[in-house]
């Protein structure tokens, strides 16, 4: 076990890709280091565009990508594509329903100390009350290996969400990504934490610790598939324990914490505490230093479980 | 009848459908549809490779209303070419019709993008034009935008890739009839110089009457102007054309048409398709 930059794990996979399907075509707005699709253009220059700062321009043009028969993959942070370009998202590639994927990094509070302007606390929000989207938060580089598979198999648009930071390894050889599936970490009956992104990291320590310390067992429930939601798995959870945790680098409106309430409130309710950000605007601080405020902590989810049960 | 002639007898053919497709509508949106028909009826008729019959022909050339209002004219013109009958035509903006006030590529045949919000058409003409030189393709991409249109940020942005890439296989057609719904483009928000604009942008500029089939279609079948750029066409044209009471006239940009005019429209379409 270790910890991968999933940005980097990312640009190398698509590289991957990209040597299997030929029809894959890549457009980055001028962030292609940061967004690591640089490895992509090293590779095959024929099928990278760099449209500069342009991203409205960009997704309209993966539309049209699409429509000539490619597999447009457009890059760039998750605040420009999700709230730039939002209406290109929805009424030139969503609406018709080509098959274009989205690739943002730097999403949630991952970039710290750049401010305000570069997170993207609503995207997830936004992105799933969009008709034909999907939407898909990876947790570690072999979820968000698996993620690539079932996005690029999927004929239809995609948002894959990346931070900036690094991933834990939190995968095992049994784990496996599926659209629309939770992945079940940990085991459990007493409480639920469900997490999506590299949240599920936090998510396992704090089950961890719930067993050790308290002899609590707490299911962990990975949902990189934020959008098709796994209901079927959020009614089991509210079922068989006594309430549910969510954790997610993103406003606690809207987001992962949001789409399990709507799911949990519909068949009949379960206590639900929602970790994330309260519905504000960040200080200015590192990404940890954030985190730590904004209550994205092991400890903190250790004491909401324990306020919970 | 010559051939110019004959597409001149479309267009006003089109006209006709158009009035009978807007009344029984109730609803739509007549001056930018009327002004721009005859380009349309040029690409359908003369200038595009493409087959009905097949709409997915693979080397078929792509045409994208940007100015997705004026659909009425596009329907228009793709009934009259066979793409579907005038029973489908003339439940335009009807409960449960495939003909949406803006097209939607997955309800009718033919209709290559779905359009409506301006200043998206060019980004995906690019993105189809780029696509047919990744692939070496030989069709071309004609996109249709209106004037008022060209005021969103987001077609210059296009307009400077388009230029980028180089792409000459790209041919913009902008319907510069001069008025958008809050009035004359120029009052509202100036576009002049227009053509330097483009010009400025890496396009290669023509302008021509676009209510002049002739010489719509002689410039079209010009492009590219210029290898290596992207073809442009300034078509300078009467919002309205060919109803007396919409031409020029700012009010008929999204008006039902009805009563009294209504039938003054069909009086005056009758006639014209008399002379031929």
């Amino acid at each position: 076990m270790g910890k991968q930059t999933l940005r980097i794990e990312y640009g190398k996979y698509i590289t991957e890709w990209g040597q299997k399907n030929k029809d894959i075509v890549v457009l980055e707005a001028d962030l292609k280091e940061s967004t690591q699709s640089i490895r992509f253009q090293q590779a095959f220059p024929e099928r990278y565009f760099d449209v500069g700062v342009a991203e409205q321009n960009m997704v309209g043009m993966a539309a049209g990508l699409a429509l000539a028969g490619k597999i447009p993959v457009a890059h760039s942070f998750a605040t420009f594509i999700s709230m730039r370009a939002c209406e290109q998202v929805r009424t030139s590639v969503a609406y018709p329903r080509l098959n274009v994927k989205f690739l943002v990094t730097h999403a949630g509070i991952s970039t710290g100390t750049a401010g305000t302007t570069h997170h993207a606390i609503e995207d997830i929000a936004i992105m799933r009350s969009i008709p034909n989207m999907t939407v898909l938060v990876p947790g570690d580089a072999e979820e968000l290996r698996q993620v690539i598979d079932a996005a690029m198999e999927l004929n239809g648009p995609v948002y894959i969400r990346l931070g900036a930071g690094d991933a834990e390894d939190v995968y095992g050889f049994e784990d496996c990504f599926k659209i629309g599936k939770a992945t079940r970490i940990r085991e459990g009956n007493d409480a639920a934490i469900i997490t999506t992104g590299t949240m599920v990291y936090e998510g396992i320590c704090a089950s961890d610790i719930l067993k050790k310390e308290y002899g609590l067992s707490v299911r962990v429930l990975q949902m990189a598939s934020v959008k098709p939601l796994d209901v079927e798995a959020v009614k089991k959870a509210s079922i068989e324990t006594r309430g549910i945790v969510t954790v997610e680098e993103h406003n606690v409106l809207g987001g992962l914490g949001g789409a399990v309430c709507e799911a949990s409130a519909e068949i009949g309710g379960v206590h639900v505490i929602r970790i994330g950000i309260q519905d504000r605007f960040s200080a200015v601080g590192t990404a940890s230093q954030l985190m730590k405020a904004e209550g994205l902590t092991v400890e903190n989810i250790v004491k909401s479980v324990k306020d919970l049960v | 009848m010559t051939k110019i002639k004959e597409l001149q007898q479309k267009a006003d053919m089109a006209r006709q459908l158009m009035v009978e497709a807007l009344i029984c509508a109730g609803c739509g949106h007549p001056g930018g549809a009327f002004s721009s028909v005859d380009v349309m009826t040029a690409l359908f008729f003369e200038v595009m490779n493409i087959a009905p019959a097949n709409p997915g022909m693979e080397n078929r050339d792509r045409f994208i209303l940007s100015k997705g209002h004026s659909s009425v004219a596009l329907y228009s013109v793709m009934h009259l070419k066979g793409f579907f009958s005038k029973e489908v035509l003339m439940t335009f903006r009807q409960d449960n019709s495939i003909l949406a006030g803006h097209p939607d590529m997955n309800k009718v045949p033919g209709i290559e993008m779905s359009t409506g919000s301006l200043g998206h058409g060019l980004s995906v003409g690019v993105g189809l034009a780029l696509g047919a030189k990744v692939d070496h393709k030989p069709y071309r991409t004609f996109v249709l935008l209106g004037d008022g249109e060209s005021q969103e940020g987001s077609v210059w942005e296009a307009a400077m890739s388009a230029a980028h890439f180089k792409l000459d296989n790209l041919i913009a057609i902008v319907d510069r009839n001069r008025i958008q719904i809050d009035g004359f483009t120029e009052d509202i928000m100036g576009l002049e110089p227009y053509k330097a604009k483009w010009q400025s942008f890496g396009w290669e500029v023509k302008e021509i009457d676009g209510n002049d089939i002739a010489q719509i279609v002689l410039t079209l079948k010009e492009t590219p102007f210029c290898v290596g750029k992207p073809s442009v066409i300034i078509s300078n044209t009467v919002k309205g054309k060919g109803i007396s009471f919409m031409e020029n006239n700012v009010e008929w940009h999204g008006k039902a048409l009805k009563g009294d005019q209504a039938e003054i429209a069909r009086i005056e379409i009758k006639k014209k398709l008399e002379c031929y």
